[in-house]
């Protein structure tokens, strides 16, 4: 077990290798924008994977309601906390690419505000999973993420009709859409990386809660053979 | 360019930042599994 | 038991204790005035700028003196295992949830009626819209968020530190019934535009998460 983790975590990282090749070096520069669009190998992927991850936290969640399994329950913390790492980089990767381009750091369009405001959902997620008492957990943090995922849909349609008075950021069309096939390989190869960096992360983070799990449970076993003496 | 290092950079030092939290995790979480096995 | 005779003898019992001791309402009124007081020593806005930015200003004072009659809601079944007894009860548990909902929507509408004129002559507001327009803004919008906070309330009830934890997981959800409300306010304020777009997307939002939170609110009731 240890040692195919090794393996596959050197997998991992030789991926993540060849993704940042590709995205620095391998992929042309592109005509208008420049080196910096080269962040977009980064942040496309990094969406990508937030998304995967909360929309696997919302299948979870409902599972866990409807079967009370422990495993999905696991599987639901674990693809939340994944995907608002990815988020982070999506939220921080954006700005720095926004800023040379368009000349702001942020703005307050459809898609921006619905995947910071995705972020904070999932924040307040962790922060209710921290924060409430042992068994109820799981319950509680489940009808959360069944009302985030609900609001999601809400949010992206009141920002693109009810506050277009910003400016709408010009991106070359529908991203990943526009894009030249030279540039292909490198969206390819780090999306590749990183899906896999994100299985590593899912996996590990998993078999941490089923421990977890697992010592809760022998805790509270001991807690009851000792009351009975 | 400055940019794309500084984005690049972003990312991995918010990655490594996760990894180091959930090694210290994983670690009190070994300790707590030992401490239950000795009782 | 039907869902209806429950709803109303658990509404009548909350209207009676509140007005015997006014706690919620009192503490909500008073937090609003001071948000209204302090809003206006902030800015220092013309009658023009005021119908600009009130919408927001307005909503944001509403919605920070709901969470604090909300998070009286649950707190009075604590003492002496009341909601236990809900629990083991058959009375149906929609019943309890609609009649706090209710409940909560009648204390912040008093809230709003007794707010909105001081509203208006803080900020010298006006409206070159159709002013009767605000009323289904208000009537939706209070419901928008009586009806997560309320749910919200049960589960960051289950939590320590619970006083906090209801606007952590409350404004995150609201925000998109908070976009819609503001703007419907604004347009109506200002005159610019019809309030019907973001009337309708209120409506829908009352609907969905009013159904989401019936479906959901048995299950959180007895979490265990």
């Amino acid at each position: 077990m240890k040692n195919a983790f090794m393996l596959l975590a050197l997998g991992v990282f030789l991926l993540l290798s060849y993704g940042l090749y590709q995205g620095l070096v391998a992929a042309p520069t592109e005509a208008t924008m420049g080196n910096v669009q080269r962040i977009f190998y980064y942040h496309l992927p990094s969406a990508i994977l937030a998304f995967l991850c909360f929309t696997v936290n919302f299948l979870a969640s409902v599972t866990y309601l409807m079967k009370r399994n422990a495993r999905a329950d696991a599987l639901a913390v674990t693809t939340a906390e994944v995907g608002v790492v990815f988020c982070t980089v999506v939220l921080v990767t954006g700005p720095l690419w926004a800023r040379p381009v368009w000349g702001i750091w942020w703005t307050w369009d459809a898609r921006l505000t619905s995947t910071l405001l995705l972020w904070l959902i999932y924040v307040s997620y962790l922060m209710l999973r921290r924060f409430a008492s042992g068994g109820q957990a799981p319950v509680l943090s489940s009808a959360l993420a069944i009302f985030g995922f609900v609001d999601v849909g809400f949010v992206y349609m009141a920002n693109r009709w009810f506050r277009t008075q910003h400016p709408q950021p010009v991106l070359f069309g529908a991203e990943g859409s526009g894009l030249d096939p030279s540039m292909r390989p490198a969206l390819i190869w780090n999306l590749v990386a990183f899906t896999a960096y994100a299985a590593l992360l899912v996996w590990i983070r998993y078999r941490m809660e089923r421990a977890r799990q697992e010592l809760e449970q022998a805790h509270a076993l001991a807690a009851l053979a000792g009351g009975g003496r | 360019m400055n940019f794309l290092y500084l984005a690049y950079g972003a990312t991995w030092a918010i990655h490594i930042a996760y990894l180091v939290v959930l090694t210290s995790r994983a670690a009190r979480l070994k300790k707590e599994v030992d401490d239950l096995k000795k009782d | 038991m039907s869902l209806l005779s429950v709803t109303r003898s658990s509404l009548a019992k909350d209207l009676r204790l509140e007005w015997r001791s006014k706690d919620a309402l009192n503490a909500m009124l008073f937090f609003a005035l001071l948000v209204v007081v302090i809003f206006s020593f902030s800015f220092e806005p013309s009658a023009e700028e005021s119908r600009r930015i009130a919408g927001g200003l307005v909503w944001v004072a509403f919605l920070f003196a709901a969470v604090v009659a909300l998070n009286q809601t649950w707190a009075r079944e604590l003492r002496n295992q009341v909601l236990d007894a809900y629990r083991v009860s058959p009375a149906p548990a929609d019943a309890l949830f609609l009649s706090k909902v209710l409940g909560n929507f009648l204390f912040v509408a008093v809230l709003e009626l007794l707010m909105t004129p001081l509203f208006s002559v803080f900020f010298d507001l006006r409206a070159l819209g159709a002013t009767w327009q605000l009323l289904p803004v208000a009537l939706f919008g209070t419901w928008a968020l009586v009806v997560n906070g309320t749910f919200f309330a049960a589960v960051s009830l289950r939590t320590r530190s619970r006083e906090i934890m209801l606007p952590l997981l409350l404004f995150p959800i609201s925000v998109p019934a908070l976009i819609a409300m503001v703007r419907a306010t604004t347009l109506i304020l200002t005159g610019e535009d019809s309030a019907f777009l973001p009337l309708v997307f209120l409506a829908v939002y009352d609907i969905v998460f009013t159904t989401v939170c019936l479906l959901l609110f048995e299950t959180v009731l007895h979490a265990e």
